[in-house]
């Protein structure tokens, strides 16, 4: 790190860096302010907006209190629904994902095309938000849980799928190969030396991705497709801020219980 | 008997590692192959049962010609050889029965397979086997907390649960603490006379192969340029087969003679 | 060796059969139960793939007419995730700092720990619609949605961080006599700095994706572009922004990628 000095000389200066170094660093920091200057100057805001902001957003939130439980009842239903709509896209997600690591994973995959059909499958799932595909199956499904369940297990097939094939490539081959010599099939290899060898992460994947669907569940509802969204938007166009801020401590809660119950499970079970 | 004639195996381009070898292995004779690293021993191992594809030459064994098996029939003929490997190669989140019963995968059903429904049979004779070799307390214990030496039993009585007619085992011994390795050793050879098993012992070790071993095959570059009774093994013979070999690696391979 | 054992069955995962049964039991009356409540109206699904068909008949082949508009898009998705990110940054390290077990004091601790878990409890999404109501609609309220978001994930991580640093430096610094803040600059920074640095490329990368969904509730950016397209049912168009969107989050994920490589 340091410039080592000649002997000869005396020692009266240090510096940290050398200076290509620290024209490197100097370089970087101007890029970073250049751009941000950049960004700053050009985007599209009316700043009065901005300068006003803190004001308004007091205002919001000194409406939202205090919190309106009068539809609770209504509120912890559509809760039940997200969680619904969690779990079982995520049961379904996984079962899916299953054939499509097996292919995408360069150890497993038969041959390149079905190497290429699973990086593809992978990234075009993962690469669409969860949105947008809720978008597309509700038109599709009509709104309500059934596009939602279906929005995020299309979103979670690639992340699973993409996770879990990167676990079969990570594998120990040896296992593999001492049956491979006792002449066992290919499909009794990947049940006997690469599943077990899967498991633990496979477990460890599915239940972090429970834990991020129970979030993107929450804001399905915002375009229609069920769960607490519904009541959230719902309360939000008839200015119901008391019942919004109702709504938001409840998420609160599910996204913790969320977090407390996920890791309840990575402990047992991993 | 397994009878290997003019076997060649070549990658790529480069030298080849097994150079027309010929070796004829029968009996209940445990066979030691020794020689430096890059000898060719592992390949040559590996060629019989064809995890390596050898690129001429021929492996028989029994009556059956190996080299121009098809895949399906490879993986039939597969059964009949057993491999006992040097990092022993378990599947270590699976039962010590699981791993066992999986020597047996060549022939039990996917769904037995799937349900761990072995058949009575290949349970009498995986405890019978395991009792042999002191593990069957651990049949329900996972792979991964067993010793290195209770976890090549593991591994030898898998190969076993084949019926194998001949036993290939490739530096069993070499992750294993001297006295644990010679536990293995001598396992090794009372299963050949008790079995009446041909086996054949890839060992980087001299003084537990001139120990362990009916015969002795001394490789080098690819050939075999010693091959006899253990007690003719001598200094010369050494210094030729480890030619070339640094005086450290020398003494890891054991003073001889 | 007294007797031939011709059973094995594999030791049960749950070892109390109450418990194991009892959870099977529960877990397929649950499945059953949901699944078998499901509102599947068949006639709309039915109905559904037709319209979804016309989707697809418009979306294709995708439209690139309106590239000054899709362009637009991005660089405004840019510029909020930019000043998301630095915003986002500025912020998360002081609150890093109090939501730290071993530098902080216990009730800053506890509210530095709390926003960060409000912060990352909330889906952008619900936080983008609660900004443009309060700010209005467009970048703004965009930018200030993922600046909480990155306060979620950078803080987080980076209170991490500074929970595992090397506490014999923070002591060196001590016994030579050194005040709060030059410890902190000296002892603490140097051990945080390369963490920061990869948190912030990485945001980055995360804020232009989450960008092109917030603006979905009209916080600004590509999204918003997208919204408008699929309300119009330019579905042509729609399509093209979307295949835009992939193509720009796959290479700024290769991007991000190299250069916190580079870094390491």
């Amino acid at each position: 790190m340091t410039n080592t000095p000649s002997l000869h000389q005396t020692v009266d200066h240090w510096s940290r860096f050398t200076l290509r170094q620290r024209l490197m660093r100097y370089g970087g920091l101007l890029f970073t302010l250049l751009i941000v200057a950049w960004a700053l100057s050009s985007i599209d805001v009316i700043w009065e907006w901005v300068w006003d902001a803190p004001t308004q957003m007091g205002d919001l939130f000194g409406r939202m209190l205090p919190p309106d439980p009068s539809n609770l009842p209504s509120i912890l239903e559509a809760i039940w629904q997200t969680v619904n709509i969690a779990t079982l896209a995520t049961m379904f997600a996984v079962v899916v994902s299953l054939p499509v690591a097996y292919i995408s994973a360069q150890n497993t995959t038969p041959n390149r095309v079905t190497l290429w059909i699973g990086r593809f499958i992978l990234v075009s799932s993962r690469s669409v938000n969860t949105i947008i595909w809720a978008l597309l199956f509700v038109a599709i499904f009509g709104p309500g849980i059934v596009a939602g369940i279906v929005a995020i297990m299309f979103r979670s097939i690639g992340f699973l799928g993409k996770l879990l094939g990167e676990a079969i490539e990570e594998i120990d081959q040896k296992p593999v190969e001492a049956l491979e010599a006792c002449g066992a099939s290919r499909f009794k290899i990947v049940l006997y030396a690469i599943v077990p060898q899967v498991m633990p992460a496979f477990f460890a994947v599915a239940i972090l991705r429970w834990d991020i669907n129970l979030r993107e569940s929450t804001v399905l509802g915002l375009v229609g497709a069920g769960g607490i969204g519904m009541i959230l938007q719902g309360a939000i166009d008839t200015f119901n801020w008391p019942e919004v801020s109702t709504v938001l401590l409840t998420i609160l809660a599910l996204v913790v219980f969320g977090e407390v119950v996920s890791s309840y499970m990575r402990r047992r079970i991993l | 008997m397994l009878k290997i004639s003019k076997l060649t195996k070549r990658y790529g381009a480069g030298d080849p590692v097994l150079k027309e070898l010929d070796l004829t292995v029968e009996g209940d004779q445990l066979t030691s192959v020794i020689g430096s690293s890059g000898a060719g021993k592992s390949t040559l191992l590996r060629c019989i049962n064809r995890l390596v594809e050898p690129t001429s030459g021929s492996v028989d064994l029994n009556g059956t010609e190996f080299t121009t098996l098809n895949r399906r029939e490879l993986r039939t003929a597969r059964r009949r050889i057993g491999m006992v490997f040097q990092s022993f190669n378990l599947i270590d989140r699976l039962t010590v029965m699981e791993n066992v019963q999986s020597g047996r995968l060549g022939y039990i059903s996917t769904w037995a397979a799937l349900t761990r429904r072995y058949p009575r049979e290949d349970i009498r004779h995986a405890y019978e086997l395991m009792e042999r070799v002191g593990i069957a307390h651990y049949a329900d214990r996972r792979a991964d907390e067993l010793s290195g030496g209770e976890r090549q039993r593991v591994g030898v009585v898998r190969a076993l649960m084949q019926r194998p007619e001949i036993l290939l085992a490739d530096e069993p011994t070499a992750s294993l603490d001297p006295k644990t390795s010679e536990q293995i050793m001598s396992l090794l050879r009372d299963l050949a006379s008790e079995l009446k098993l041909p086996v054949i012992i890839n060992i980087h070790n001299v003084t537990e192969a001139k120990e362990y071993s009916d015969r002795i095959v001394g490789m080098r570059y690819g050939r075999i340029i010693f091959d006899d009774r253990p007690d003719r093994l001598d200094k010369p013979e050494m210094d030729e087969i480890y030619a070339g070999v640094p005086a450290m690696d020398r003494a890891e391979v054991g003073a001889v003679a | 060796m007294s007797m031939a054992r011709t059973t094995w069955r594999k030791p049960p995962f749950i070892k109390n059969p109450t418990l194991r049964y009892g959870l099977y039991a529960a877990v397929t009356i649950y499945v059953v139960f949901t699944l078998a409540t499901l509102p599947i109206d068949w006639d709309r699904v039915s109905d559904g793939m037709r319209r979804a068909q016309r989707i697809f008949n418009g979306a294709f082949p995708p439209n690139f007419e309106r590239s000054g508009l899709l362009i637009d898009g991005f660089l405004e998705s840019l510029k909020i995730a930019i000043l998301a990110t630095v915003g986002g940054i500025a912020l998360s390290v002081p609150l890093a700092f109090m939501a730290a077990r071993n530098v902080s004091i216990k009730p800053v601790y506890l509210l530095g720990r709390g926003i960060i878990i409000v912060a990352r409890s909330f889906h952008p999404v619900i936080v983008a619609i609660i900004f443009v109501k309060a700010v209005g609609f467009g970048p703004f309220a965009g930018a200030l949605t993922l600046v909480v978001y990155s306060i979620g994930f950078v803080a987080k991580l980076l209170a991490e961080r500074i929970e595992e640093i090397d506490f014999g430096q923070v002591e060196a610094m001590r016994s030579v006599g050194a005040g709060f803040l030059s410890t902190l600059v000296y002892a603490v920074v140097p051990q945080i700095m390369p963490r920061l640095v990869g948190l912030g490329i990485y945001q980055l990368d995360s804020n232009l994706r989450a960008s092109a969904v917030v603006g979905i509730v009209g916080a600004g950016g590509i999204g918003a572009t997208l919204a408008n397209a699929f309300g119009r049912y330019d579905y042509d168009f729609a399509l093209a922004i979307t295949m835009v969107i992939v193509g720009v989050i796959l290479l700024s994920e290769a991007v991000s990628g190299f250069i916190r490589k580079q870094i390491a």
